[in-house]
């Protein structure tokens, strides 16, 4: 893997947890109970600490001085390389709860890797410490989904319509990538069809137990990893980086 | 002896009165009315600030917002739970806030206009919320006192993190000097208004001092606050909007100008800029999560239903 | 559905801050069941590592003594001094007892 391939592939690990923090701290103070909302501010909290570390890390990579701000507030939406999955709206407490169900399963089992793979040790510390953090998601996140499967007719349905809306955008998590193959050939992840495998495995055994399905069109919606985007990021972006971009010379 | 005298002994002699404890009906409402209240203004609270961790101009300014508004419904959450074991309901007490029945601090009716604002609300008006809070911990009522413990113990963070966003506005460039004077001139008055009436025309004060709920006068507490801020200003090199205040040698006391009352009544009476939104957004999160807040109920009562919970052991 | 089945219940939480030391009443919470209240409990009141261990139990599960029998409950043992070690004047060359 060159540099700039090292580079480009630590900005997609940071964008995917930036975005999804930024998307999931939109909930503070709207959330369905106060404790649910210090539930959700804690997963976005954990999302943007492992955002920063990683790219600070890419940013000593890249060597041009660029820290984690620089690379946050001064990209544009082609320069960012999370799913499209994460930066979709949060649309009701159901479609939060899949996308989120859908992020943590994948999360898990890549930062399970990276805590294990020996080409880049410092994504291996930062992974061992994520992990924690997103077991604990993944926990949240499918109890969420086998109440709001298995609560009422209402949620069940409304689930269920967010899963089925958020699938297309789940192939994108196991789409090959230049950037991930030469990660993959550098050791540093494992090929997306073990991913996948696992990731459906854990999926399944959740959704059986909300009693929900599990779609099986495999139409994906991809684009992320390359900087095409849904029309959601720039906006997100526009209120994200306003006031750094106000004051490009300003210490905050 | 008589349950009356027995409270009363008990005040007096600055024991804690705890929740299964006889009270008189009057103290028991006196306390869900203000802890209510209290509760109520952390979860508005959470609008204010909430506004701008989607903005925050930093990934570290993102998180410490994002961590200390969460506080904020932490802190609420303490206060409901204070006030539910004096018999009231937490969904009751949600119910008249998002009915409009509820009081809360009128301060966060004001908008937050910059990220300036974030600044001057950690550090006024959080700073100001500490003031009065601090006498809290000492307060008769055992669970709203430890309560308070605890919510005073987190605020200290909230005042930092404000005055540390306004020292280096002060310390930035001349649009951050500006945005963070825009930001003094604003939070200022609405700040000095959170300690309440005058003490001549506030109507709960004598009882609640007696009762050993409030322990010191609105004006007192007020008085300490402009005390200890004004020299922080002058850190901060900034000027508060009061052309008539002034260091009175003789009391060791700032002197303060007059506070606008007919803006803080009209503000508690619901015509502040901000009081119908945030009321509106207050409802609109409870409605759209009632059917999450039912099926998290059905799901818990099938599984009653279903199987005899497996108790892991206590360890 | 009545929106009377939105409502969860109140639990209390006990939290043990460190290895070694017993769990502490430290206040209460709304959960659905008692997996949802262990989770909150971890959010709402160990965010500052406050604790090691958690506990929660439904609020109404809690049976506890009558404030109005204070008196015969706990006055009782307050003659029984001969309870506590103070209560003996050892000899000084007892140097430990």
């Amino acid at each position: 893997m060159t540099k700039a391939q090292h580079f480009e592939w630590l900005l997609s690990l940071a964008d995917d947890a930036l975005i999804l923090g930024q998307r999931l701290s939109e909930w503070c103070g709207h959330a369905p109970a106060l404790e649910e909302d210090i539930a959700l501010s804690n997963v976005a909290l954990d999302l943007i600490g492992q955002s920063r570390a990683i790219l600070t890390h890419a940013g000593l990579l890249e060597g041009e001085g660029r820290d984690e701000d620089r690379l946050a507030f001064f990209r544009s939406d082609r320069e960012y390389r999370n799913l499209l999955l994460v930066e979709l709206p949060n649309g009701h407490f159901g479609d939060t709860i899949a996308r989120q169900f859908f992020f943590d399963q994948f999360a898990m089992i890549r930062y399970g890797h990276l805590a294990q793979q020996t080409f880049d040790l410092e994504i291996a510390a930062i992974a061992t410490k994520a992990l924690k953090e997103v077991r604990y998601h993944a926990a949240h996140s499918a109890e969420w989904m086998i109440r709001l499967g298995d609560g009422t007719d209402l949620s069940k349905t409304r689930i269920q319509e967010s899963v089925d809306r958020l699938w297309p955008y789940i192939g994108e998590c196991f789409e090959a990538h230049p950037i991930l193959d030469a990660a993959i050939t550098s050791g540093a992840m494992p090929d997306c069809k073990s991913i996948e495998l696992t990731w459906k495995e854990r999926v399944s055994a959740v959704l059986a137990e909300a009693t929900l399905i599990l779609p099986t069109d495999d139409w994906k919606q991809v684009g992320g990893r390359n900087g095409l985007h849904t029309e959601h990021l720039s906006y997100l972006l526009a209120e994200m980086q306003a006031v750094p971009r106000l004051h490009p010379d300003a210490k905050w | 002896m008589d349950l009356n005298q027995r409270f009363e002994d008990y005040i007096a002699a600055d024991q804690k009165i705890e929740a299964k404890d006889w009270m008189p009906d009057d103290y028991r409402k006196t306390l869900i009315r203000q802890i209510s209240q209290h509760a109520h203004s952390e979860i508005i609270g959470m609008l204010p600030e909430g506004n701008w961790i989607t903005r925050a101009p930093s990934l570290q300014r993102k998180a410490i917002l994002l961590a200390k508004v969460q506080d904020e419904a932490g802190h609420g959450l303490y206060l409901y739970s204070a006030a539910e074991t004096l018999g009231a309901q937490r969904d009751d007490l949600m119910d008249a806030l998002i009915e409009g029945r509820a009081k809360y601090s009128s301060i966060f009716n004001y908008p937050t206009l910059t990220w300036a604002d974030m600044g001057a609300i950690g550090w006024l008006v959080d700073g100001a919320a500490i003031m009065n809070q601090v006498p809290l911990c000492k307060c008769s009522y055992g669970p709203y006192a430890r309560a308070m413990v605890r919510v005073c113990k987190e605020e200290s963070f909230h005042q930092r993190q404000g005055f540390q966003i306004m020292l280096n506005l002060c310390e930035g460039t001349d649009e951050q000097r500006e945005m963070a004077q825009d930001s003094l001139n604003r939070w200022w008055w609405p700040s000095l208004m959170m300690f309440g009436p005058n003490d001549e025309s506030s109507t709960h004060n004598e009882q609640s001092m007696r009762w050993k709920i409030k322990r010191f006068s609105n004006d007192e507490l007020r008085q300490r606050f402009v005390d200890m801020t004004i020299p922080q200003v002058e850190l901060l090199g900034l000027t508060v909007p009061d052309k008539d205040l002034k260091w009175n040698q003789s009391t060791g006391h700032y002197e303060m100008g007059a506070i606008d009352w007919q803006e803080f009544f009209n503000v508690i009476a619901g015509n502040g800029p901000c009081n119908k939104e945030r009321i509106a957004a207050r409802k609109k999160a409870h409605r759209d999560g009632q059917w999450v807040r039912q099926a998290a109920s059905a799901y818990a009562e099938k599984m009653r239903t279903k199987v005899t919970p497996n108790q892991t052991n206590a360890a | 559905m009545s929106s009377e089945s939105s409502k969860w219940p109140l639990w209390e939480v006990f939290v043990r801050s460190r290895q070694g030391l017993s769990h502490k009443h430290v206040g209460s919470l709304h959960a659905s069941d008692a997996t949802m209240a262990i989770a909150n409990a971890r959010d709402v009141y160990t965010r500052r590592q406050e604790g090691v261990s958690i506990w929660v139990l439904p609020a109404e599960a809690i049976s506890a003594s009558s404030p109005a029998d204070k008196d015969i409950l706990f006055d009782p043992a307050n003659d029984k001094v001969y309870r506590h070690p103070t209560f003996y004047t050892l000899p000084d060359e007892v140097k430990n007892m």
